[in-house]
C-alpha cells in the first residue's frame, strides 16, 4: 500500500472517530467517559495522516513506494469496514431484538447492601430500570411502597407479553445486555397493551407491584410494576445506561 | 529545511554503491533509484496496474454511491445487531490501541537502546517476575499491551519478559482493581483471587517461554531504519504499528461481534450448575466476547448462576486471551508464535484461576 493511501486510511478512521464524537452518535455504541478517550486518539490519528501525506508529497520524487514490500500492511485495508460501519451504515443502538435473546441483568446488583429511601417532595420519583428491579427483587420493594415511581425505556414482547427494558452497558455495546420489567394491569384496564409497538421509547408512572416473572432465558427474577399511564416519548441521547 | 533533509537523503541515497540498473528481486530499490537518477517522467511505473491510491479512491466512491443499498443491507435487525456490536468494538479499542502504538514508538524512538540493559535484571528467571510486577503500572486495556510489548522486544528485552508484561499489565493495573472491587461490593476475596491468579498465570507463562520457548516463533514485523531524526521515526512507527495491529483488531471484532450475536445466551443455563463444566464455560465465554480488562468485572458479576471460581476464571483469561487479542498477537508476532502462545496462555490462566478460586473463595 502506497503511503498516500495509507494517509486517507488514517484520515478516515481518525475522522469518523472525530464525528461519532461530534454527533454524539458514539453514545449508541461505548459509554459517556469514552468521549475522551475517543477524541484525543481521532485528533492524533489525523495528525498522523496529515505529516504522512505532507511527506509522502515531499519525497513523492525520491520514493514511490514505501517500505520494499517489507510490512507495507495489506490487512490496514480491513480499517475501512470499520470506517463503512461508521458513517455509511450507522447502525442503531441495541434493542429490542437483543434484549429478547438476552437474559435480564439484574443479579449483578445484589452485593448492594444499602438502598437509600427515596425522596418525599418528589412526585412521581424517576428511577433507572436497574435500581428499580434491585429495590424491588433484593429489598422486596420495601423502599418503592408509598411512592409512585417513574421508568424510562423502551418496549420488548416476551412472548404475547409486552415489557420494559433498557439495556445496560459495561464497556461498550458488544457486552449490552438488558434489565426487564413487567406490566402488572391491575389498576388499569390493560387495553393499552395492543397498541405498543416494539422498539418504543416510553414513560412508564405506577407503583410498586409485589409480582415477580421469571426470565425464560437465564432464569433470573423479574420485577413487575403496576402501571398507572405509559406515555410515548422520544428515544434518549443515550439508550444505554 | 523539510526540503533540504529530503534532499540530503536522497544525494547519500545516490552515494551509495549503485546496483546494475535492474535487479528482478529488488524491484522496488531500482526503480526508486532510476527515478532519482534521471528525471524521467514516474509515468512507467504507474501502469503496473491499480495502484492502491486509486483503488482506494474507487471503493470510497463505490462505497458513497452504494450507500442506499448497504442500508438496506443492513436493515434486518440481526445484521444490525452485527454492525452495532463491531462498530462499537472498535470505536472502544481504537484509542486504546492508539495509546499503546504511541508508547511503543516512543519507546522505539526516543528510549535508548542500552536503558533496558540496565533496568530488567540480566537473569530471565529474575526478569520475569519484576515485569510482572512492572504491568501494574500501565494503566491500559490489553489492546495497548500488545504493540507495547512488540517494542520491547524490538529493544532487547528478553521475550519471557516482554510477555509476562503484556500479560500481567492488562490483567492487574489499577484501574482494573478498582472497577472488579465496585463490580463485587463487599468482597475483596474476589479482588485479591484476581490479582494473585493473573500475576501467578502471567509470571508461569514467561518462565515456561524462558525454558522452552524458541526465538524463531517469532515474526516481528521490521522496521525501516529512519535516517530522518527521532520524531520521523516515532511518526513512522505509530503509522505502521496502528495500520498493522489495527487490521487485524478488525478480524477480532468482527469475530467477537458474529459470536455475540450467532450464540444463544440460553446454552449457558443448563451447565452452570455443574462446577468443573462452570468453570470451563466462562472461560470459554472471555475467549469469546473479548470484552476490555477494564469492564470484564462487571459482565462476570452478572453472570449469577455460576460459581465464584467460574466467575473468576472469566476475569483472568478476557485480559490473557480472547479472539480479538489472538489476532492482533498474530499481527504483532507472527501466526506461529500465536498458535502457540493462545493455548498456553488460556491453560496457565483456567489453572491459577482453580487454584486461587480454592484458597481465596
Amino acid at each position: 500500500m502506497r503511503r498516500d493511501a495509507q494517509a486517507v486510511i488514517l484520515l478516515l478512521v481518525g475522522g469518523g472517530m472525530l464525528r461519532l464524537a461530534w454527533t454524539g452518535d458514539y453514545l449508541d455504541y461505548v459509554k459517556p467517559y469514552a468521549f475522551w478517550l475517543i477524541v484525543p486518539a481521532g485528533i492524533l490519528l489525523v495528525a498522523v495522516a496529515a505529516i504522512t501525506g505532507v511527506q509522502a508529497w515531499h519525497d513523492k520524487h525520491a520514493d514511490d513506494d514505501d517500505g520494499h514490500g517489507h510490512g507495507d500492511p495489506k490487512v490496514a485495508w480491513l480499517l475501512l469496514a470499520p470506517v463503512v460501519g461508521m458513517l455509511l451504515v450507522a447502525p442503531d443502538a441495541l434493542g429490542s431484538y437483543e434484549a429478547e435473546r438476552t437474559g435480564t441483568v439484574v443479579g449483578a446488583e445484589e452485593g448492594r447492601s444499602n438502598y437509600p429511601e427515596l425522596p418525599d417532595d418528589v412526585d412521581p420519583v424517576p428511577l433507572t430500570l436497574l435500581d428499580y428491579a434491585a429495590r424491588a427483587i433484593f429489598d422486596e420493594g420495601r423502599t418503592l411502597e408509598g411512592h409512585r415511581i417513574q421508568l424510562r425505556g423502551f418496549i420488548l414482547y416476551d412472548g404475547d407479553e409486552p415489557q420494559l427494558a433498557r439495556m445496560v452497558v459495561s464497556c461498550c455495546a458488544a457486552d449490552a445486555r438488558p434489565v426487564k420489567i413487567g406490566f402488572d394491569w391491575a389498576s388499569t384496564s390493560g387495553g393499552a397493551a395492543g397498541d405498543l409497538e416494539p422498539d418504543q421509547w416510553v414513560e412508564v408512572v405506577g407503583e410498586y407491584s409485589p409480582r415477580q416473572g421469571r426470565d425464560e432465558i437465564n432464569g433470573e427474577l423479574v420485577p413487575y410494576i403496576e402501571v398507572e399511564s405509559i406515555t410515548p416519548i422520544d428515544a434518549p441521547d443515550n439508550e444505554y445506561q | 529545511m523539510r526540503g533540504v533533509r529530503t534532499f540530503k537523503r536522497w544525494r547519500a541515497r545516490e552515494a551509495v554503491t549503485r546496483p546494475p540498473p535492474s535487479m528482478p528481486h529488488n524491484e522496488g530499490v531500482s526503480a526508486d533509484l532510476a527515478s532519482s537518477e534521471t528525471p524521467a517522467p514516474p509515468a512507467p511505473k504507474r501502469r503496473r496496474g491499480l495502484s492502491s491510491l486509486e483503488a482506494l479512491a474507487l471503493i470510497l466512491v463505490f462505497g458513497l454511491t452504494a450507500r442506499p443499498g448497504l442500508t438496506d443491507l443492513f436493515a434486518a435487525p440481526a445484521a444490525q445487531a452485527w454492525a452495532a456490536r463491531f462498530v462499537a468494538v472498535c470505536v472502544q479499542a481504537f484509542p486504546f490501541l492508539v495509546l499503546g502504538v504511541a508508547l511503543s514508538a516512543a519507546i522505539a524512538a526516543f528510549v535508548p537502546a542500552d536503558f533496558f540493559h540496565r533496568a530488567v535484571p540480566k537473569r530471565t528467571a529474575l526478569a520475569v517476575p519484576v515485569a510482572g510486577v512492572a504491568g501494574a503500572v500501565l494503566p491500559a486495556c490489553e489492546c495497548a499491551s500488545v504493540p507495547v510489548a512488540g517494542a520491547l522486544v524490538r529493544r532487547g528485552v528478553a521475550p519471557a519478559a516482554a510477555f509476562t508484561f503484556m500479560l500481567a499489565s492488562p490483567a492487574i493495573n489499577p484501574i482494573v482493581v478498582i472497577s472488579t472491587f465496585v463490580a463485587f461490593p463487599g468482597n475483596p476475596q474476589m479482588v485479591a483471587a484476581r490479582v494473585c491468579a493473573s500475576l501467578l498465570a502471567a509470571v508461569t507463562i514467561g518462565w515456561l517461554w524462558a525454558r522452552l520457548g524458541k526465538t524463531e516463533w517469532l515474526r516481528l514485523p521490521r522496521h525501516r531504519h529512519h535516517d530522518d531524526g527521532k520524531w520521523a521515526a516515532f511518526w513512522a512507527a505509530i503509522r505502521h504499528d496502528f495500520l498493522h495491529a489495527g487490521g487485524y483488531l478488525v478480524i477480532g471484532a468482527a469475530i467477537a461481534a458474529s459470536l455475540n450475536t450467532l450464540v444463544p445466551e440460553t446454552w449457558l443455563a443448563p451447565i452452570a450448575d455443574d462446577p468443573v463444566l462452570g468453570v470451563l464455560a466462562l472461560a470459554v465465554l472471555a475467549v469469546l466476547v473479548s470484552i476490555c480488562s477494564e469492564s470484564d468485572a462487571f459482565v462476570a458479576a452478572s453472570l449469577t448462576q455460576f460459581s465464584p471460581t467460574a466467575k473468576l476464571a472469566f476475569m483472568v483469561v478476557g485480559p490473557f486471551i480472547d479472539v480479538k487479542l489472538a489476532a492482533m498477537q498474530a499481527g504483532t508476532f507472527g501466526r506461529g508464535f500465536a498458535a502457540r502462545f493462545a493455548p498456553a496462555a488460556f491453560i496457565a490462566a483456567v489453572a491459577a484461576a482453580v487454584l486461587m478460586g480454592a484458597v481465596w473463595l
